[in-house]
């Protein structure tokens, strides 16, 4: 099942979700299994910003009967750190990389997306967009406005695929994606967690930081209809994801028009999921017409 | 790969002695599930993985019966490992637990032949006294609970390498005080609060005395048990100036790294992740045992 991806070639139509796989921590704990039997056909990497960030206090996560919620606030290294400590050892890694990256307006992206697209082992860049603009105080990715002009901003700053990760937290997702492809982006990748605040019986908030984000299969027919309605409504490729668990949750993003299935949550219960929901997906692709969005 | 903090701060310790897993869950079969003093001791036989080392873990999912329901749970459980017994058929792996919640309800059900989902072993391990401190004379393990199970493989571990060790194991009440034939052939004394075993009260006091009788300079302690009790074994072996390293929990919903959940905030800054830069922590890398959201179920 070969994809494409804003002319990145892909092997099989799974990734991950960008802060749900840690490759580096993952070989220390499996060693190089990790790269021989690596089970994403591209690889996100955690979110990294202009500075280091330690995250939110923990608590940090809450499960929920079919999902969890978390709040983990993007610890990261910063973009030096991430440059000379992470990138060596993630340019290893047997596919693609797509780095994902989030400042606080148009000039503190901009030297973030030069400094990492300017390297060779650099695939793509996903923009997480689910921060405020210091300057306007609104979250870029929720105002079809902000999107637009911060992509205005980072469009002629690299020729490289740009991706942006758009939130579900609005009422019209599709109406930010459009902002974002006629800002120039690539691609956009679908849903980012659902805002929640799990609390104790006395209403006292559990997570450190008072509230997070829920995934898992809790939010799987949210995605599958703001993936369509995306689809729907602009040109560009759309990553789709949210509570994908087998096969069929895949091949049902696929059908409702996603280029690309991301896996997150799944990866926690199995770091092997991914793989075995290729693979669910590689045996329904055989049983029936592939769907549309898919090679 | 560098043991680095989420930070980028170096993480304390090193991933000496660390066993790497085999990549993703698979399928072990219970072979055992035994009630003891309270909780239960399952015994599950892993085809496929490698023996653990003292103190690593496991995230652990009954194959039936999770979250398939619509029900919590539904992210695994991380438990130490107690016993790891190499066969011909796989090594028997048995895990200590106490039936608190969803997660612990449904393990602590489980029948010998069900199927019993494992990723592991995980994390850092114990570290050898000597490593810790050239000049020690043996290890004091100080357990609570069910926090006695990583001190069981890890004492067995010490008896196998000849080096001396006393182990000093509390408990809440009689219905609590589970795991002790783990502890067999050992050289063990107890502390309960309720005084139906051993002195009564807390087994920090059976350590405090101990080491007023021992020369600090020669002590290794390591410790497993409710984080009240980690912090009083952290308090007292800071005061008296002895190295200790304590098995610490978190809630965590992967166990290698993924989801940033287990932040443990150290002394050098920022947090480290306890599945791989612990669960064993040295203790004079925190600055408390008292662990946000650990204990919840």
């Amino acid at each position: 099942m070969r994809t494409e991806l804003c002319g990145i070639e892909l092997e099989h139509p799974i990734i991950n979700a960008s802060g749900t796989f840690d490759a580096i921590a993952a070989r220390r704990a499996f060693g190089d299994a990790v790269l021989e039997r690596f089970p994403f056909s591209a690889y996100v990497s955690k979110t990294i910003t202009p500075a280091p960030r330690t995250g939110n206090p923990p608590p940090r996560l809450w499960e929920e009967p079919a999902g969890m919620v978390n709040s983990i606030g993007l610890p990261n290294k910063g973009l030096d750190g991430f440059m000379d400590g992470d990138l060596p050892a993630l340019a290893e890694l047997p596919v693609p990389l797509i780095v994902s990256v989030m400042a606080t307006s148009a000039e503190e992206f901009a030297p973030l997306v030069e400094s990492v697209a300017g390297r060779a082992e650099v695939a793509a860049l996903e923009l997480n967009v689910s921060c405020p603009n210091v300057h306007s105080g609104l979250i870029v990715g929720e105002e079809p406005g902000e999107t637009a002009a911060l992509m205005t901003a980072l469009r002629p700053l690299t020729a490289k695929p740009l991706i942006v990760k758009l939130t579900p937290n609005v009422a019209e997702p599709a109406a930010v994606a459009i902002a974002a492809e006629q800002g120039g982006a690539d691609a956009v990748s679908l849903i980012n967690t659902i805002k929640a605040a799990p609390a104790l019986a006395d209403g006292t908030p559990w997570l450190g930081a008072g509230s997070g984000g829920l995934s898992g299969p809790a939010v799987r027919s949210i995605a599958l209809k703001q993936v369509a309605d995306v689809a729907a409504a602009i040109e560009i490729p759309v990553i789709g994801m949210g509570g994908v668990e087998r096969g069929v949750h895949a091949a049902a993003l696929l059908g409702a028009g996603a280029a690309a299935v991301a896996v997150g949550t799944a990866s926690f219960r199995d770091p092997l999921a991914a793989a075995r929901i290729r693979a669910e997906l590689e045996a329904l692709a055989v049983d029936s017409p592939a769907p549309s969005g898919t090679a | 790969m560098s043991g680095a903090a989420d930070n980028g701060r170096t993480a304390p310790g090193a991933d000496g002695g660390r066993v790497t897993a085999p990549f993703g869950r698979r399928r072990s079969e219970v072979v055992a599930n035994e009630e003891s003093g309270g909780y239960r001791i399952v015994t599950a036989l892993d085809p496929a993985g490698p023996p653990p080392a003292a103190g690593q873990f496991y995230m652990l999912t009954a194959e039936r019966g999770w979250g398939g329901d619509g029900e919590r749970p539904f992210l695994p459980r991380a438990f130490s490992v107690a016993a790891a017994q190499p066969g011909a058929d796989g090594v028997r792996l048995s895990f200590l637990l106490e039936d608190v919640g969803p997660g612990t309800h449904r393990l602590a059900e489980l029948e010998p032949g069900e199927g019993l989902h494992l990723t592991g072993p995980l994390g850092r391990p114990f570290s050898p006294p000597r490593e810790l401190n050239p000049d020690a004379a043996g290890a004091i393990l100080v357990g609570g609970g069910i926090g006695l199970a990583p001190l069981a493989i890890w004492r067995r571990t010490l008896a196998g390498r000849g080096i001396p060790e006393r182990s000093l194991l509390g408990f809440r009440d009689r219905e609590h005080s589970g795991g002790l034939e783990l502890f067999r052939c050992s050289e063990v004394r107890l502390a309960s609060e309720d005084g139906h075993a051993g002195h009564r009260g807390y087994v920090t006091d059976l350590l405090a005395q101990m080491l007023a009788g021992d020369s600090a300079a020669t002590a290794v302690v390591y410790a497993c048990g409710p984080p009240a009790m980690l912090e009083a074994v952290r308090a007292l072996c800071e005061e008296r100036g002895v190295t200790a390293e304590l098995a610490m929990e978190s809630p965590m919903a992967c166990g290698y790294g993924a989801c940033f959940g287990c932040a443990v905030p150290v002394r050098s800054g920022g947090y480290i992740r306890l599945c791989v830069d612990g669960p064993v922590l040295l203790a004079a890398d925190i600055e408390s045992a008292l662990v946000a959201g650990a204990g919840h179920r």
